[in-house]
């Protein structure tokens, strides 16, 4: 039989016995306190618990067992695994029934599996967190293997081409042998970023500074949903927007000042990722300016400051943490963006300083490197992970330190909603 | 040194005039900003609304012996290059399924070709003089017209533009979107429910609460390789499926889930609780009959959000291979399907120019499902929220 169909078999069996173990409970439970026994929980508690103790124990074996079979390669039939879970949820249907006695606590019993199951659901996320973490390190490693750290690090030659000859056994002599040096990419990266930064932080904090000192409530209210449907569109469609809409824009700009633009420049997609960070900044921002008190601005305004100097001079610095906050998360944000890249940046990794070149950023080489029709064990392959790995680190040191500096902030103004 | 009155007065004239600046500067940065909105919804208005218009051509069909074996042959010569191959290729299986058409006829409204369509669009086409001649002709007869382009929404993915729709990539996406659903919910509201109601204040929760608000922080790329590297390499799910599309975008929803839930919960009055307490709930009955059903809107709100983050996320299920060339509707959670975004990215890498216009109208109607999730999300918000 085909795993899915047994799959499939096991949980209507499951849910059968689980049925089975739900009325019989309730029935023992119903007769015992009709006979006048007065019992410490509802004929329904003890149902459930029953359900509980029939199914649990099973798909926790189920579950074991699978893991057993995918961590150490026991060759475990999938017949045996379900028919011994499915015998333990027998034994369990048959305990939880006996355990339908007046002097037991189903509800006290309920209570504690189902705190466990809720703390296991809790605990996902943190096996997320190390999931990528692992996953990354750990192919990294096996680049890293092959190739010199020092090399991935100070490199200014990107030239994966030939490590897929060497994974087929074809390399051949005086060839010239992959290089992978990351340099480059994270040139272009932080190019794009910067391009994306010159056009969000400006838009950005001018609007949030309008929105929260000038504008009336109304405009407002309005004004900041409006906003945020600009970080709600699709990646892939601002990637569209850049290179069929912009960049051809661009290059004609460039030709009209006599310079000479690729179409693949790294302008195009610079503007675009900024426009899709100006909410990130404003939103936050808006919210930090919003929580600095009052009496600062009153102070300010008694001093006979004019609204412009009250801004610049005491309410923008004492928002300041926030702000690079703000910022900083949307850099973190620019740097990990993908699909605008991959649809409107080149594709050739390109060491320069001018943004009307093409060039290439660390998310498109992850792309190019997985997409192909390569060995997963090429080199090639594994050096996605790398730079996933330096990817990682930035942006979840980026995180932290705006995380302390939006605390650093809260706790001076004791600030609760941010 | 002092200063005259004049003096003075003039200082503070230039002090307003820069304050005033300031709240004009700060007012056009806002104005630009939706300048940005209002021509990048324009700019994919005046691109995608062609893509629902698809020129169509009347021709009389005869089911000849010739046309059993090649299509073509049952077309009248003349207007057979302007029809589409695709409609060709299936003269001859029709006569294969159905012997009795042989030697009958027929008129029917069928797909003309990508460039008689761009031709009628006013766009750039690789039409011959005479061809076009032959369409203009066709157009004063009534012969050949744009309609509505059914095409685009009953087919999936083809090489002709003109054959080419969204339906396989809506009906994965929907799948793709239920795995997400069924994961993320439930764990990810099982979560909430545990850090506000029941964790103890101690490490371990502190600790599950930073990983959950750096998890919402982590490049969306980097989980399409934890989706490779441990459920494909590691776990064996099976490539470029719904399930691993899923379960990729399950771990990227869950933080949102989380978030939304816990600022639901939090906004439930204590008094609620300790009523319940009072009368003898436990805390997963006080939970369960009263915390959560008050915070269910709120919740839905959020994972209402959640999910039209997922739908949009193109760069993670690259990695997990869902950008295969998908022609039909996917039968199962296991075998290859594409979604929309990803069908999106595969036409605007493709070459033919009437590909741009097959992609912004895929957009278009991407950006309708988002805008319509959002708006039923603010509804839900405005319908059910309780101040207390």
């Amino acid at each position: 039989m085909q795993t899915d169909q047994l799959l499939a078999l096991f949980c209507g069996t499951l849910l059968v016995l689980g049925l089975i173990a739900f009325f019989l409970g309730r029935a023992k439970a119903m007769k015992v306190r009709n006979s006048g026994t007065p019992m410490t929980a509802q004929p329904d508690q003890y149902a459930w618990f029953s359900v509980l103790s029939t199914a649990g124990p099973a798909i926790l074996v189920g579950a074991v067992g699978g893991f057993v079979m995918l961590l150490l390669g026991a060759e475990i039939p999938t017949f045996y695994l379900l028919a011994g879970s499915l015998v333990v949820a027998a034994v369990g249907l048959m305990i939880g029934i006996a355990q339908v006695r007046p002097d037991f606590h189903a509800r006290k019993a309920i209570e504690r599996v189902i705190r466990w199951i809720l703390v296991t659901a809790a605990l996902i996320s943190i096996f997320t967190t190390f999931g990528i973490l692992f996953s990354i390190v750990f192919e990294a490693l096996r680049f890293f293997q092959m190739h010199s750290f020092w090399e991935f690090i100070t490199g200014t030659v990107w030239n994966p081409g030939a490590s897929f000859l060497a994974a087929a056994g074809r390399a051949e002599e005086g060839a010239s042998a992959a290089q992978f040096g990351s340099v480059p990419l994270f040139a272009g990266t932080f190019m794009i970023t910067a391009i994306a930064m010159l056009v969000a932080i400006p838009v950005g904090l001018l609007s949030a500074i309008y929105m929260a000192e000038f504008a009336p409530k109304r405009v407002r209210t309005l004004a900041k949903p409006t906003l945020e449907v600009l970080a709600g569109i699709p990646t892939v469609v601002y990637g569209f927007f850049a290179a069929i809409t912009v960049a051809p824009i661009i290059v004609d700009v460039a030709g009209f000042f006599g310079l000479d633009a690729s179409f693949n420049n790294a302008v195009a997609p610079g503007i675009v990722m900024g426009i899709m960070i100006i909410p990130f900044i404003s939103s936050l921002s808006d919210d930090v300016i919003n929580s600095v008190p009052d009496s600062m601005r009153q102070g300010s305004l008694a001093l006979g400051m004019t609204q412009g100097e009250t801004i610049r001079d005491v309410v923008i610095p004492a928002a300041l943490p926030g702000i690079i906050s703000a910022s900083l998360l949307a850099v973190s944000r620019a740097l990990g963006e993908t699909m605008i890249v991959v649809m409107a940046a080149g594709m050739r990794p390109n060491l320069t300083a001018n943004p009307l070149e093409d060039m290439t950023t660390v998310t498109v080489r992850i792309v190019a490197a997985l997409t192909g029709d390569l060995e997963f064990e090429s080199a090639e392959t594994l050096s996605a992970f790398a730079l996933g790995l330096v990817l990682f680190a930035v942006t979840l040191s980026l995180n932290l330190v705006s995380v302390l500096m939006i605390r650093r902030f809260r706790e001076k103004y004791r600030v609760t909603n941010l | 040194m002092s200063q005259s009155f004049d003096d003075i007065s003039a200082q503070l004239k230039r002090r307003h005039r820069k304050s005033a600046r300031l709240k004009w500067i700060s007012m056009g940065a806002l104005g630009l900003a939706g300048l940005f909105l209002v021509l990048f919804f324009a700019d994919m208005l005046v691109k995608g609304l062609p893509a629902f218009q698809q020129a169509q051509i009347q021709v009389e069909i005869d089911y000849n012996e010739d046309a059993s074996r090649m299509g073509r042959a049952a077309l009248d010569p003349e207007v057979s290059r302007l029809v589409s191959r695709t409609f060709e290729r299936m003269i001859p299986v029709q006569l294969r399924n159905n012997p009795d058409l042989l030697g009958t006829t027929e008129t029917r409204w069928v797909l003309a070709d990508s460039e008689v369509d761009q031709y009628l669009k006013g766009n750039r086409h690789k039409l011959s003089e005479s061809q076009q001649a032959t369409v203009d002709r066709l157009v004063a007869q009534g012969d050949l017209a744009l309609k509505f382009n059914t095409t685009f929404f009953t087919s999936g993915d083809s090489k002709m533009p003109e054959a080419s729709g969204i339906l396989a990539a809506a009906v994965g996406t929907v799948m793709t979107l239920l795995v997400t659903l069924a994961i993320a919910f439930p764990i990810g509201v099982m979560t909430a429910v545990y850090l506000e109601e029941f964790a103890p204040d101690n490490r371990l929760t502190q600790i599950i609460e930073i990983n959950i608000n750096n998890l919402a922080a982590i490049p969306s790329i980097l989980f399409g390789l934890l989706g490779l590297a441990i459920f494909i390499n590691f776990f064996g799910v099976p490539r470029s499926t719904p399930l691993i599309g899923g379960m990729t975008l399950a771990l990227m929803t869950l933080p949102v889930i989380i978030i939304a839930t816990r600022t639901a919960l939090r906004s439930v009055p204590d008094s609620i609780r300790h009523a319940a307490f009072g009368v003898g709930c436990s805390r997963w009955q006080v939970v369960r009959d009263h915390v959560l059903p008050l915070a269910m809107p709120g919740i839905m709100t959020g994972s209402i959000i959640g999910l039209a983050q997922a739908m949009g996320e193109t760069a993670p299920l690259i990695i997990v291979g869902m950008v295969a060339f998908i022609p039909d509707v996917s039968p199962s959670f296991t075998e290859a399907a594409t979604v929309l975004p990803a069908q999106i990215f595969t036409w605007a890498g493709e070459p033919e120019k009437a590909f741009v216009e097959k992609t912004a109208g895929g957009i278009l109607v991407l950006l309708a499902i988002l805008i319509f999730l959002n708006a039923t999300a603010v509804m839900l918000r405005k319908k059910f929220e309780r101040r207390w």
